[in-house]
Formats: structure tokens, C-alpha cells, sequence
């Protein structure tokens, strides 16, 4: 027996673990598979497939290169708006709510219960958020706006926090020590720290942002998504082939170019 | 060209050498970004005043929430389970899926321009594709129920493990690949031995992580009709049955709980 069998057969032998592990999942596929209904399935399903993808294949042209108030264009338009807008209310109302959940700054008490209500206003789907803000404002891009803002305040938060939790005390203690002021201590120890890390996490849920603001139009909360529903729902399918396109070109830019500025963020 | 309108300012060094210091672009930033807030209040109709008028609207309705209604507890239960069902066998096919996917799409292993880049632009487009206007089209081709859901959460969690994925299989040390390929093993072995190993802790992180989000996720996919909790919630809001609605949130917030804290146990453990 040379080296290398030596150091393979003493390797630790864990036959009880991998076994309960694999009979585990084995048993949690079982239960989950029961949602497979095939007797559920359209009986001319995959010709509807068919015509969905000959929808996207050719887009209805004219509606992609409108610029009226029905074009794709405008309607991504004002997505980019609820999401834009959105972004900036969120982020800013996350800010004073990050810095009450954060356990090195106010007492762990606090900073538990804070954590608790970002945790409950996360988890509420946003399309929950937009059925009832369209009792505040009515139908319209305005609620979209405001659910946006809502929606992104728990995670822009829960991010925000790691940027604090991770902040380097040792700056603000020597600026005590030669005499800075609280505000001066703000100013040029604590700013500086954190402002490329939000404004990078911004960014990045910005981008988020997008998706949702896109699907937000389901619930008459303004964005592209109620023309694609109304488009789909009467087997318009060129018509929301084009919407279709729109969006998904406008996310990959969005989404490359934010990387871009991400990085140089970071990076410096 | 914005060094041109604003010249840097030159500083003279004690050593006379000069820096040029360039001028910062913060004004020019913050002049478009009011530009853009200005744009999209034109854009969404922002109504400061109406906001102020009316803000309240909304926690009356959370106040008809608070005291839930614990009798529909029981109704609550099969939706509740069916949305764990979906989310957990959509991520469990969903990251099996992703590995040949992903393994097509590594640059270093599958040598071939043509297939990376299918693969690649594949995923993306996948990706972008919101998950609700997936479960729609689902629900067109599957009909009504949790398959639909299913498909849609398999889809979004294909595209999400699987870029994650074949960055991580593009950043593992290539050393024993090569090895073990010049020892006679196929690529596909040689994969199976030398990469997959290193990148299964965070590939299984991934996946937990994205189930996670997933059961979040599908609570809405019953909107559109594909099964869950969403349908109950649509059905809720509609009669405007606002303690049902309460209640069902509390559940839901407890299980997302439960499961976030689970799989974080076992992620930190992974990594």
C-alpha cells in the first residue's frame, strides 16, 4: 500500500450522513412533487407555446417604434420614472432605519425590534404594497412610485447595515483625539466611509427596481406591465412579443452599465 | 471633454514639479440626477399634496389588518403549502438544471466560442425575464394551478444559479483539471473531479440562498394564477377582507422567518 492509497483510505467515512442527507432530499422531492397536476395541462398547450414564440419572433414593429403615448418607448419611459423616483424616496428613508438597526450604534434592544419591522416590510410582496397604495394616490404611476419606495427600504436597509456594522472606529477615535468636533467627525470620518458603498447599493437595487417597476402594472400601478397583461390575456402575441423585447433590452443595458459603475464604485 | 470646459488646477510641488488635479464631477452628477428627479416626477405624477393629504389611507388599512383573522387559519394552510412545494421543486430542478448549463458556458471548459456565447446570452435573457410575467406565460401553456408556478420559479432559479455558476467554474484553480485531463481523463471526468469539487460549498450556498428568495417570490405568483398564497391574497384584498389579508401575511412572514433562518444556518456552515 503506497502513500497515496494510504492518505485515500484514511480519508473519514461518513456512509450515516450522506445517507440520511440523501434519503432527506429524497423524501423532500416526494412531498413537493405532489404540485405536478398534469391532468391541469391546456390540451393544445404547446400550440400556444408555438404562437407565443412566433409572437416574440415577429414583434409588432410599428408598436416598438411609436413614440406616442401608447409606443413601447414611452412606456419604458416611465418605468425607468417609477423606478428612478422609487429608488431615491427608498434609499433615503432607508437611511435613518439602517442606522436604528445597527447594533454598534444604538442598543441591541433597538436595533432587534428595528431588524424585526424590516424583516416584516420585506417580506410583503410588493404587488401587496400596490393594492393598497392605490387606495392613497388611485391608479397610476404615482402608486408605483410609492411601492417601489416601500418595497426597497427593507433590503436597501439590511444592506445599508453591513456598511455600518463594518465601519473603522479607529478614524473617528483619532480624530477625538485631536479635537474634531461631532459634526467635523461626521463630516470626514463617517461620510467618506460609507457613501461609495450606499451609493453603490443603490444602484445596485435600482436595478432591481427595474424589474419590479415592470411587473407592477399587473396591480393599475403604472409601468409597462398592464399593456403586456392586456396584450397577453387577448392572445395578442406580437404585441407583447415587442413589449417583450423592450423590456429585456432595456434590463440588460441597465444592468451591464450599472455593473460598470458598480465596479468603479468599489474599486476606486 | 469635461476636462477641457473645466481645466484641471495645476499645483505647484516644493520641488517644482506640477499635479494636475482634475476638477470633481460631483455638481455635473448632481445636476442629472435632479434633472432625472424632476423628469420623473413630470413622468409619474408625483403629487407631493396628495401624498400629504391622503398618506393615512393606507395605515387605516393596516389598522383593519392587526387583529388577524385567526379563523381562516385553516384555509390558509394548503395555499401556504403548496407555495413551499413550488418553491422548493422549482429550486431543486431549477440548480440541477444549471450545472450542464453553466458548464457549457465556462470559457475554460468547453473551448468553443459558438456555445459560451449561446449559453451566456441564453441565461441573460432568461434572467431579465420577470418571474411573474414567466408564471403568466406558463400559466398559458400549463394551465391554471402550481405547475405553472412551478415552471416559473424553475426558470428564474436556472438563470440565477446558473450565471453564478459558470463565473465560479471560470475563477477555480484549472491546476488538477489539467492534470487530471493529461492522465487520460475525459473533460466531462476530469470536471466531475477536479472543478467540481471546489465549487460545490458555493454552488450549494447559491441554491439555498435562491430558494430562499424563491419562497418569497412565488407568495405573489398566485396573482396570475399560478397557484400558492397569492391567489388567497388577491381574493383577500379584493372583498377588501382586510383581517384574512392580515393573516395570511403573518404566516407568511413567519415561514420566510423560519426558512431564512434555517438555510442561513447552513450557508454559513458551507462557506
Amino acid at each position: 500500500m503506497n502513500l497515496v492509497e494510504k492518505q485515500l483510505y484514511a480519508a473519514p467515512k461518513r456512509y450515516w450522513y450522506y445517507g440520511t442527507l440523501s434519503v432527506l432530499i429524497i423524501l423532500l422531492i416526494a412531498w413537493s412533487a405532489s404540485t405536478v397536476d398534469l391532468s391541469n395541462i391546456e390540451q393544445n398547450g404547446w400550440s400556444i407555446a408555438g404562437s407565443i414564440l412566433a409572437g416574440i419572433v415577429t414583434p409588432d414593429l410599428e408598436l416598438l417604434f411609436t413614440f406616442n403615448k401608447q409606443g413601447v418607448a414611452y412606456l419604458l419611459l416611465e418605468t425607468i420614472s417609477i423606478a428612478f423616483l422609487g429608488t431615491i424616496i427608498g434609499s433615503i428613508l432607508a437611511i435613518p432605519l439602517a442606522f436604528l438597526s445597527a447594533s454598534n450604534i444604538v442598543p441591541k434592544p433597538v436595533a432587534y425590534l428595528t431588524r424585526l419591522l424590516l424583516i416584516f416590510i420585506r417580506t410583503i410582496p410588493a404587488l401587496v404594497y400596490g393594492l393598497m397604495l392605490i387606495r392613497v394616490t388611485g391608479q397610476g404611476p404615482f402608486a408605483g412610485v410609492l411601492t417601489i419606495a416601500l418595497i426597497s427600504i427593507g433590503m436597501l436597509a439590511k444592506l445599508y447595515v453591513d456598511a455600518i456594522e463594518d465601519l473603522d472606529t479607529s478614524i473617528l477615535e483619532s480624530m477625538t483625539s485631536i479635537g474634531c468636533t461631532t459634526f467635523e467627525k461626521i463630516r470626514y470620518g463617517i461620510v467618506p466611509q460609507l457613501f461609495s458603498v450606499f451609493l453603490s447599493i443603490m444602484i445596485y437595487r435600482f436595478d432591481m427596481n427595474l424589474r419590479e417597476a415592470s411587473v407592477l402594472g399587473l396591480v393599475g400601478a403604472g409601468g409597462i406591465g398592464a399593456p403586456l397583461l392586456f396584450a397577453m390575456n387577448a392572445y395578442r402575441w406580437n404585441e407583447a412579443g415587442s413589449i417583450l423585447i423592450g423590456l429585456v433590452i432595456l434590463i440588460l443595458i441597465v444592468e451591464l452599465s450599472s455593473n460598470k459603475i458598480r465596479n468603479k464604485l468599489i474599486r476606486g | 471633454m469635461y476636462d477641457k470646459i473645466f481645466p484641471p488646477k495645476k499645483i505647484l510641488l516644493p520641488n517644482g514639479k506640477t499635479v494636475l488635479e482634475k476638477r470633481t464631477r460631483t455638481p455635473l452628477i448632481l445636476i442629472l440626477i435632479g434633472i432625472g428627479i424632476i423628469l420623473s416626477c413630470e413622468f409619474t405624477n408625483f403629487d407631493m399634496n396628495q401624498l400629504i393629504d391622503r398618506w393615512d389611507e393606507f395605515f387605516v388599512i393596516i389598522g383593519e389588518m392587526i387583529p388577524p383573522n385567526w379563523e381562516s387559519l385553516p384555509d390558509v394552510w394548503t395555499p401556504l403549502m403548496d407555495t413551499i412545494k413550488m418553491s422548493l421543486l422549482g429550486s431543486l430542478l431549477g440548480s440541477l438544471a444549471a450545472i450542464p448549463v453553466a458548464y457549457c458556458a465556462a470559457s475554460n471548459i468547453v473551448c468553443s466560442n459558438v456555445i459560451n456565447t449561446i449559453a451566456k446570452v441564453f441565461l441573460s435573457i432568461l434572467r431579465t425575464l420577470p418571474t411573474l410575467v414567466a408564471a403568466l406565460i406558463a400559466t398559458f401553456i400549463f394551465g391554471l394551478g402550481t405547475l405553472a408556478g412551478t415552471v416559473a420559479i424553475f426558470l428564474f432559479t436556472l438563470a440565477y444559479v446558473g450565471k453564478l455558476l459558470y463565473e465560479q467554474i471560470e475563477n477555480a484553480g484549472m491546476g488538477s483539471f489539467e492534470a487530471m485531463e493529461s492522465l487520460g481523463m475525459t473533460r466531462v471526468q476530469a470536471f466531475r473531479n477536479a472543478i467540481f469539487p471546489q465549487i460545490l460549498p458555493n454552488y450549494l450556498s447559491t441554491s439555498l440562498f435562491c430558494f430562499e428568495g424563491n419562497v418569497r417570490y412565488s407568495a405573489i405568483l398566485g396573482y396570475v394564477g399560478a397557484g400558492g398564497i397569492g391567489l388567497l391574497l388577491k381574493e383577500g384584498i379584493g372583498w377588501r377582507d382586510y383581517a384574512s389579508v392580515g393573516m395570511i401575511l403573518l404566516v407568511l412572514v413567519i415561514t420566510v422567518l423560519v426558512i431564512e433562518t434555517v438555510s442561513e444556518y447552513f450557508r454559513k456552515k458551507l462557506v
